[in-house]
């Protein structure tokens, strides 16, 4: 079942290739067909998941090279299924946001469609070296698609991405390596290595591995200080190449804390809590502020991410503070740091595609030279203010339900955290400013004559929106799924 | 039971020196024109070695020949490795080849070179090891002058003179060892070589090492290895640069396997990886021939494969690492060289531009190629690699497994900086009137296939690579 959704993308991404005469508009109705039987296919997949079950669902597992005890395993959780999820919905989304791409669409849709396998191959993936194989092809995908459809200087953006994440997913795979050899009996197996906490009484090669595999997660979160491949990319990247990244790419990295960090090394997790609190708080404050100074709105949208991201790691780094003994408290800010990955997926999937709107009417992203959009664009202006509201966390919005956990979470067993609010407030200011300057007072610049969004854009920004406001004001169907993972995660951490 | 000869166990070799002499002969009574049957008699012999390969692979592990030859795992794979890395030489080669004055000459150096390989990789003697290395050197002096270019000349000659360096030194090696020993068998060397005095033991292994580095195209011996690949032909370089190495870096494991504990080999093996990868890779920046840049990408593989050869004995996977890395390796790397050979024109990486867009299979076998290399999931270098890294680690060496992903990184550079131009627009003009060649074309192509299906089906050949060495 499990294999069948991941390979599905793979095998329409294949056929589209063999037919090289295929007509472009052919091509992209395959992809938005597609996506939508892969949207009901997780659909399904929600349906029948119970969140009761302990352990894993739908699981699978065959021998892949049993010399060195990796295995090709499947399975889902309460971690995964959010997230498995939210890569169809952006990737659906994505498709038809690309029903008007004019750049080579029938490979472009066989370029996204293999990215997609990658995406869900690593949000059920169950050994390390399955999960590194999806990592890496995630990037390979994702330098292709920056590359090829791209625009400013992306061959240089496309270059520094790989070459930053690919030192990213090589140091963790030397932590993966770490956590191999201490094992005993050698394995790579996820379930095996949480069972077995392998390095829990040497604390130095602990923390040595979990340095590696923290350092290899940060660069693709990505936080302070790994983050500077991330404004370029995003920048130079086309608009659904942009969504992808930040939707879903950026959550490899968070995915990879609670699925394979915190459960695996609980004991240097928690001595490292603080530290990886302080990092997150960081990125929190930084990236709002540097988010604040930028006059192009992808670079800032992008800089948003980090500051978002960082709400993740102040959870759950958060969540490694045994000593605050309120396993509650620490529950609901990993629950809340779930939640935000999906959050923040679909609200910033939805921002960047509403800035790929700009850039193809005006060819700019620059705030000054747009002005009193609102008045030749009223739809684009309603959907930007109601991604930026979400955005800040506004009550009502998917944003304020995660946000609202995470902070009640961290500060109830960390009161410092409470720093990270002011990333809050410039967050809102940021985005008030932003709205103002593009679609307030005297339309002038590239807004004359702007055309107000076309159908493709709305039914693909839309339903992204419509999400999060769903979220917002009925957040249980999610938080059913996501709170009995949490409560486990924390157990782990705290064992 | 080693004291018999035992002619049936070495089927493999024996395929592949018939094949050449018939070549040889045959092909001075062929026309210019029909020379196309030196080449079947060529593809006959590899396919018959290869089949008596996997049958020798099925049987047991044993030495041949009053134990001067070992008839294992790592000399069946070797066998196999050599037999699929040149039948891929020589599909590539045909367009190259077909009606060339020297085309029986080239299958003739090709198999003999490949069997002096075989017999490095299977040698359990140090005189049988010298053997080998003269078998697999000297026609491949030949192989590099045959292009009959001013810079295949210069190659051919600095392949030789720096061949002949270390080749002496080998010899030298050997003596020492043979002197402070005894004996010449690796058998008679593990039990002596532990009393023999310190300095003199790791002056002999040093010195051999050099000449096993020379075939190998590793530090020290690396200088011919960007000359050979850029000034010789397109069959030449894919060759040179694969098939040596495979018998080089298992007579290697098979030496150190032999060598004291007392000693830290690890240091001194992992030494010369690290000078290697590194090297390799700061000189391969700096290319813009793509035959040349590929040429330095190999020396820097070999600082990969010497990893398991540093942590011999200390790690289980050492042994099955190294053969999964060089199946990998020599599949992966024949491939990018098949690219090359498919557009002979294309000197520069800029003119690679268009290529994608004008004939996408050769695009892609590129991509899988190249990445393959820098070992990216779920290639079989990966597969390779990982299981290098994850051996250094297990050996107590976890350095080297630093310093294996540092220098991963760092390649991932110069290989981009080929491929990218690959997937840029062209000038649709050009690039329709450049037709590359069909059969180094579908070389590529297999080879790109062959490295992807390598990787993901790993846990086969895992099974297959999974033995150990007899003495």
């Amino acid at each position: 079942m499990l294999s069948l959704l991941v390979s599905f993308p793979l095998v329409v991404a294949l056929g589209l290739l063999a037919v090289p005469r295929l007509p472009d508009p052919t091509a992209r109705w395959v992809w938005v067909v597609s996506e939508a039987v892969v949207v009901l296919a997780v659909a399904g997949l929600w349906a029948a998941y119970d969140p009761d079950t302990s352990g894993l669902a739908f699981e699978e597992q065959v021998p892949w090279i049993p010399g060195i005890g990796s295995s090709y395993h499947l399975g889902v959780d309460g971690l995964s299924l959010p997230l498995l999820a939210l890569t169809a919905v952006i990737f659906a989304a994505g498709a038809v946001y690309a029903l008007r791409e004019q750049q080579r669409p029938r490979v472009h849709a066989a370029l996204f469609l293999f990215l997609q396998t990658t995406c869900l191959g690593l949000f059920v993936a169950q050994d390390l070296i399955v999960f590194f194989v999806f990592f890496d092809l995630s990037i390979v995908a994702m330098y292709f698609a920056i590359a090829g459809w791209g625009h400013g200087d992306a061959a240089r953006s496309a270059l520094k991405f790989f070459l930053y994440t690919f030192l990213g997913s090589l140091v963790l795979l030397l932590g993966f390596i770490g956590l191999y050899v201490a094992a005993d009996p050698h394995t790579f197996d996820m379930v095996e290595l949480s069972a077995a906490t392998p390095l829990a009484d040497r604390p130095v090669a602990g923390g040595l591995v979990l340095t590696a595999i923290l350092v290899g997660l940060a660069v693709k979160t990505p936080t302070v200080p790994f983050h500077t491949w991330l404004p370029p990319a995003h920048t130079d990247a086309s608009a659904v190449g942009s969504a992808v990244l930040a939707a879903v790419l950026l959550k490899m990295g968070t995915y990879g804390f609670v699925r394979i960090a915190m459960p695996m090394l609980p004991e240097a997790w928690r001595a490292f809590a603080w530290a990886i609190i302080a990092v997150g708080v960081v990125s929190v404050v930084y990236g709002a502020l540097v988010a604040l100074a930028q006059t192009d709105v992808k670079r800032m949208i992008a800089y948003t991410s980090v500051n978002h991201m960082g709400y993740v790691v102040v959870a759950v780094g958060a969540a490694g503070l045994v000593a605050a003994d309120d396993p509650q408290a620490r529950a609901v800010a990993v629950s809340g740091a779930i939640t935000q990955m999906v959050s923040h997926g679909l609200i910033t999937g939805a921002l960047f595609l509403l800035a790929g709107v700009l850039y193809d009417r005006a060819g700019s992203y620059d705030l000054a030279s747009f002005g009193g959009l609102a008045a030749p664009a009223p739809q684009l202006a309603t959907a930007f203010a109601l991604g930026a509201f979400a955005s800040l966390g506004l009550p009502g919005f998917s944003g304020f339900i995660a946000e609202f956990q995470v902070f009640t979470g961290s500060i109830a067993v960390a009161p410092i955290t409470a720093v990270a609010l002011v990333g809050i407030l410039v967050t809102a200011a940021l985005f008030l400013n932003a709205f103002q300057r593009l679609f307030t007072g005297p339309t002038q610049g590239h807004s004359t004559g702007f055309t107000d969004l076309r159908r493709s854009e709305l039914w693909s920004v839309g339903p992204l929106l419509a999400l999060t406001i769903a979220i917002g004001l009925l957040p249980r169907p999610l938080l059913e799924v996501v709170e009995p993972a949490a409560r486990t995660v924390v157990e782990l951490v705290g064992r | 039971m080693g004291s018999e000869l035992q002619p049936a166990a070495m089927l493999p070799e024996i395929f592949l020196l018939f094949g050449a002499l018939v070549a040889l002969i045959g092909g001075s009574f062929l026309p210019r024109r029909k020379q196309w049957g030196s080449r079947l008699v060529a593809v006959a012999a590899l396919l018959g070695a290869g089949v008596a390969a996997v049958v020798a692979l099925a049987g047991p592990a044993r030495t041949v020949f009053d134990a001067t030859y070992a008839v294992d795992t790592a000399t069946g794979v070797a066998r196999l490795i050599v037999v699929v890395a040149t039948l891929l030489v020589v599909l590539l080669a045909v367009d190259e080849l077909a009606g060339d004055p020297r085309e029986s000459e080239t299958y003739v150096l090709l198999l003999l070179s490949a069997l002096g390989a075989v017999v490095m990789a299977g040698a359990s003697d140090l005189m049988l090891l010298i053997t080998g290395y003269l078998l697999a050197s000297i026609p491949l002096y030949g192989l590099v002058g045959l292009g009959r270019t001013a810079a295949a000349a210069e190659a051919a000659m600095k392949t030789y003179l720096l061949g002949a360096l270390l080749g002496i030194g080998l010899m030298t090696g050997v003596v020492v060892l043979y002197g402070v020993a005894g004996s010449t068998s690796y058998a008679d060397l593990a039990r002596s070589l532990p009393g023999a005095p310190t300095a003199a033991v790791i002056f002999g292994v040093v010195a051999v090492f050099g000449g096993l580095m020379f075939k190998a195209g590793g530090v020290p011996g690396h200088f011919w290895v960007p000359d050979a690949a850029e000034g010789a032909s397109s069959t030449a370089a894919a060759f040179l640069t694969t098939v040596p190495k495979v018998g080089a870096l298992v007579a290697a494991f098979r030496l150190v396997s032999v060598l004291p504990a007392s000693i830290d080999w690890t240091l001194l093996v992992g030494a010369l990886a690290t000078l290697s990868m590194t090297l390799g890779n700061l000189a391969a920046y700096a290319q813009d021939d793509p035959r040349r840049l590929l040429g330095w990408s190999t020396v820097s593989q070999v600082g990969y494969l010497l990893v398991p050869v540093a942590v011999v004995g200390a790690s289980d996977l050492a042994l099955p690492s190294l053969l999964v890395y060089l199946a990998g390796y020599a599949v992966t790397n024949v491939g990018a060289f098949a690219v090359v050979a498919a557009l002979p024109e294309r000197r520069s990486l800029a003119s690679y531009r268009g290529l994608a867009g004008a004939r996408p299979w050769l695009a892609v076998a590129l991509v899988v190629c190249l990445l393959g290399l820098v070992g990216t999931p779920p290639t079989a270098v990966f597969v390779g690699k990982l299981t290098t890294v994850t051996a250094a680690w297990d050996g107590g060496a976890a350095w080297l497994a630093v310093v294996v992903v540092v220098n991963s990184v760092a390649s991932l550079f110069y290989y981009l900086r080929w491929v990218a131009p690959a997937f840029r627009p062209g000038d649709p003009a050009e690039s329709a009137a450049a037709v590359p060649r069909p059969w180094a074309m579908r070389a590529a192509v297999v080879a790109g296939a062959g490295s992807l299906g390598v990787g993901l089906a790993a846990g086969v050949l895992w099974g297959v690579v999974s033995g150990s060495l007899v003495t």
